[in-house]
């Protein structure tokens, strides 16, 4: 079969019969995606995209192919961040073939055509899935960075007292952070006295605990005293029954209790007027 | 193989490594170190690490060897200036530096010396 001779005719028919197929299209897409886009603005896009579609078949340069991609690539990055389904947005370019079928339906002579016009537009189609996924995961990727960045506060609570609370489940990257951003801080303020607040951590297991036990570690070899608040009941409970062993770590059940111990060591002492 | 040098302030013994430590410069210096406490009868070591980036489990072990040391002559030893990192590489090879005082800076190394005498 004359390949490119196929491509030229396609290419030709597309060109002749242009703002029928691109008003049935966005029609297509504007029903596919139940309204949540005017049809103007769908009509403008696809107006685009068809163009790159007739320069790629045509054979006309040789960049056609490249901005066809770099288009689907932008516009299923678009859907994505706009909260669409992935089959919304694979929608919007197989419903070309819908809209360019209801046409050929009627021409018996362009059926050659029309197969390798829908090869086309099925790789078209996955490129679109591929992006569209390219674009969930980075958006994914950026709100786990976002949260690790927010759950992660070190609060200056006396002139030389430090604390962390620690809020929702602790794994190694997050414990990791933890006692980096901990350590930082001992150096950078210069405090010597460090609460770790565990008040907002659901489950301590032996591994939460061997991570806690790290970090104290750690700040004593700086040369800071460590201190860990805020243990509920069942979670001392889960500590007792799994035998783990604080040895000389200071721990209190309040957050307060804590800073009265930082105070008391630091020599100081809070009266009543 | 580079020597560190050992600077006598009072009773006490001021060590500030600002070299990478090998093997061969940490044993130098705990033999100096016992040598200079043996003639000075100083009650202080302080060792100041805040130039060092690199350390390994032998250079952790022999830090806690010169504390074990300064203390059969009635001196206590204070590691200062540990960066982060290097006590998270302390941790995670197991090494709690028994035996050795640890402070954030050298000032407050200093407080901790003066507050026993």
């Amino acid at each position: 079969m004359d390949v490119a001779g196929t491509n030229t005719r396609m290419a030709n028919y597309l060109r002749e019969h242009q703002d029928k197929v691109i008003g049935r299209w966005s029609e297509l897409v504007v029903t596919g995606v139940r309204g949540r886009t005017s049809l103007d603005e769908v009509r403008r896009d696809l107006a685009d995209l068809y163009s790159l579609v007739i320069r790629v078949l045509s054979e006309a340069d040789d960049h056609a192919a490249g901005e066809l991609r770099a288009a689907l690539d932008e516009l299923s990055r678009a859907r994505a961040r706009d909260g669409f389904t992935p089959s919304e947005t694979a929608l919007g370019v197989f419903s070309l073939k819908d809209a360019v079928y209801e046409l050929v339906a009627d021409a018996a002579e362009m059926v050659p055509e029309y197969l390798t016009f829908s090869r086309m537009i099925d790789d078209l189609g996955l490129r679109t899935f591929e992006a569209y996924s390219a674009a969930r995961e980075q958006i994914i990727s950026d709100q786990s960075t976002a949260m690790m960045e927010l759950s992660t506060p070190v609060v200056r609570l006396w002139d030389g007292v430090i604390a962390v609370p620690l809020v929702g489940m602790l794994d190694s990257a997050r414990t990791q952070l933890v006692m980096e951003k901990l350590l930082d801080t001992l150096v950078a303020t210069g405090a010597d006295h460090a609460v770790i607040d565990i008040t907002g951590v659901s489950t301590v297991d032996t591994e939460v605990a061997q991570h806690l036990l790290k970090t104290v570690s750690a700040a004593r070899l700086l040369g800071a005293e460590c201190t860990i608040s805020g243990i509920r009941p069942q979670v001392a409970q889960t500590i007792v029954s799994l035998g783990i062993e604080f040895g000389d770590i200071a721990t209190k059940a309040t957050l307060a209790d804590a800073l009265a111990l930082a105070l008391h060591q630091a020599g100081l002492k809070v009266v009543p007027r | 193989m580079e020597q560190v040098p050992i600077l006598k302030i009072g009773q006490t013994l001021f060590v500030s490594i600002q070299i990478d430590l090998l093997d061969d410069s940490v044993i130098r210096l705990q033999e100096d170190l016992a040598d200079e406490l043996a003639a000075t009868g100083a009650h202080g070591v302080i060792i100041d690490i805040t130039a060092v980036e690199i350390v390994d489990s032998f250079i952790g072990r022999m830090l806690s060897t010169i504390g074990s040391i300064s203390r059969l002559f009635d001196a206590e030893t204070v590691i200062v200036g540990m960066r982060p990192a290097v006590a998270i590489t302390l941790t995670e090879l197991g090494l709690s530096l028994s035996g050795v005082r640890t402070a954030l800076n050298a000032e407050k190394g200093l407080e901790i010396l003066n507050g026993k005498s």
